[in-house]
């Protein structure tokens, strides 16, 4: 069994076998787990399922996250577009809202699926269970999508470790927007290439994002972060669909995502020394949370 | 050496938020302590370091260390609000600063009888690093086994062989003692399942003082 380590070794491997990237990554998943790829798969869809759940009850709740930094503008946003419907339309109304809810969800201690992290939880979810919707995607076509979207994280994950405190949030809602948009390009029948491309191009097109919560909390900006980079992976599946190729070859450009983490000051890797953390607004609410709890 | 990542920690876990560091790493590494402990427990008190300590109770990191330790699992919602559920047992929590620590560490003392120091070392990964003042490195990933001996020589080769003469192989294998010929720890991870007799034949051995087999983490 080859264990893919790379996007170049991941293509040409699926190339010369002539499998879809979750045939191989199914293969390979199973085989390293040690369990039957039906069990893989089951673990695959409990997983869809707790993502449709988190999306479900965020979308129920205005309640207020512990530190009261965020909750509520999921449903806001949901108020919003029953009067002023989205621009682009209803596929967009539902990304957004999806990401919002799970992103909430998570900050108010609900139960979500991290993916690739908890702070980057509302990306993935959010382009997965509405394309099931809106085009009736079935479950079996949802896992492959799911495994499709792992295999790009786990090769991004072989180079750095995907925690803010690594390499910022490039490589966390960075990844999962470039995992949103691999599975969205497979859901809408891409082939490897352009896939592997959407990833990239979506990856890219966010490297140097950093990681400055305030209070230390993943809540600003982490929550409104995802409705944002849920719908970067859209502009990046659609580009990457007419084979619009990013010029830097994939593997490239996982290395700069790895160089520019280690660039990055200690100050803008999820320590709150600096950025939003420690702008003066920042400052004060840290202040008055510190009396709160 | 840090274990791989495989698709399925990317696309996982299922856990309660808001952080896979600060919560679903708590109570890791709180089920990680009941598991050692191995015992009931009626007394706990926590002490949490730096950025437990500043961003814990934003993060929950003070419910899902009690929750790990009650056999909670990172899923379970009633994390939330555990304080409103009748556990059965005091609790204590502590916040320091203290530089000479990691990050997200933490120090917790079961029933005045036994302290345990761990670490969230991010993405959901843990590593208990101390047990009642000896040094480990208990990841969560294997079946292992914890010995606590009179620190001579030959000891060592006594247990490894065996665990050979089961075919189990040994994934890492860590000692520490506090003096020559005083107290001594080993920590074996395995490559499989732990089986009861192997553990009672250690037990056996001459100058073992303690043995305990400790079940990997569900993932």
């Amino acid at each position: 069994m080859i264990i893919t380590e790379t996007f170049d070794e991941l293509l040409s491997e699926c190339n010369s076998n002539k499998l879809s990237i979750w045939q191989q990554a199914q293969a390979e998943e199973a085989f390293i787990q040690d369990i039957s790829e039906k069990y893989l798969r089951d673990i695959v869809l409990r997983n869809i399922n707790a993502m449709r759940e988190a999306i479900t009850n965020g979308l129920k709740s205005k309640e207020k996250s512990l530190s009261g930094l965020s909750g509520g503008d999921c449903y806001r946003l949901k108020t919003s577009y029953k009067k002023h419907p989205a621009i682009l339309g209803e596929i967009f109304e539902k990304i957004t809202m999806y990401a919002l809810a799970s992103a909430e969800e998570n900050a108010r201690m609900g139960k979500i699926v991290a993916c690739p992290t908890a702070g980057s939880c509302g990306i993935v979810p959010a382009v997965l269970i509405t394309m099931a919707e809106e085009y009736k995607i079935s479950d079996e076509e949802l896992i492959n999508a799911l495994l499709t979207a792992g295999k790009i994280g786990q090769i991004v994950s072989n180079k750095v470790r995907l925690a803010g405190a690594v390499a910022g949030c490039q490589a966390e809602c960075g990844v999962a927007s470039g995992m949103a948009a691999g599975l969205l390009t497979f859901l809408r029948h891409g082939n490897n290439k352009q896939i592997v491309n959407s990833a990239i191009l979506a990856i890219k097109n966010i490297l140097g994002l950093t990681c400055d919560p305030v209070c230390g909390l993943v809540e600003v900006p982490c929550v409104k972060r995802n409705p944002f980079l849920a719908i970067h992976a859209v502009t990046a599946s659609e580009l990457a669909f007419a084979d619009i190729e990013s010029k830097i070859p994939p593997d490239e450009v996982i290395d700069v995502l790895e160089k520019t983490g280690k660039l990055m000051s200690p100050v803008l890797k999820e320590t709150s020394q600096g950025g939003l953390a420690k702008t003066k607004t920042g400052i004060e609410l840290e202040k008055d949370l510190a009396e709160k709890l | 050496m840090p274990a791989r990542k495989t698709l399925l920690d990317v696309i996982s876990p299922v856990m309660v938020g808001p952080s896979s560091s600060h919560t679903a790493g708590a109570v890791r590494i709180g089920l990680m302590a009941r598991e050692i402990f191995n015992a009931e427990i009626k007394k706990v008190h926590f002490r949490l370091y730096n950025s437990f300590a500043t961003t814990g109770k934003g993060h929950g990191t003070h419910k899902a260390l009690l929750a790990g330790i009650q056999g909670w699992n990172v899923d379970d919602i009633r994390i939330k609000n555990i304080f409103d559920y009748d556990l059965g047992l005091e609790y204590e929590f502590e916040y320091i600063e203290d530089t000479n620590k990691a990050p997200n560490a933490v120090r917790i003392i079961i029933n005045d009888k036994m302290t345990i120091r761990a670490e969230s070392v991010g993405s959901g990964e843990i590593a208990v690093t101390n047990i009642n003042g000896f040094n480990v490195n208990i990841t969560g990933h294997y079946n292992s086994l914890l010995l606590i001996y009179k620190d001579l020589p030959g000891v060592i080769s006594k247990v490894t062989d065996l665990i050979q003469r089961r075919g189990v192989n040994i994934a890492s294998l860590l000692c520490d003692r506090d003096i020559k010929g005083g107290n001594a720890s080993m920590y074996i991870a395995l490559d499989s399942e732990i089986e009861p007799e192997l553990i009672s034949k250690i037990k056996n051995i001459e100058c073992i003082y303690f043995a305990t087999g400790i079940r990997k983490l569900q993932s």
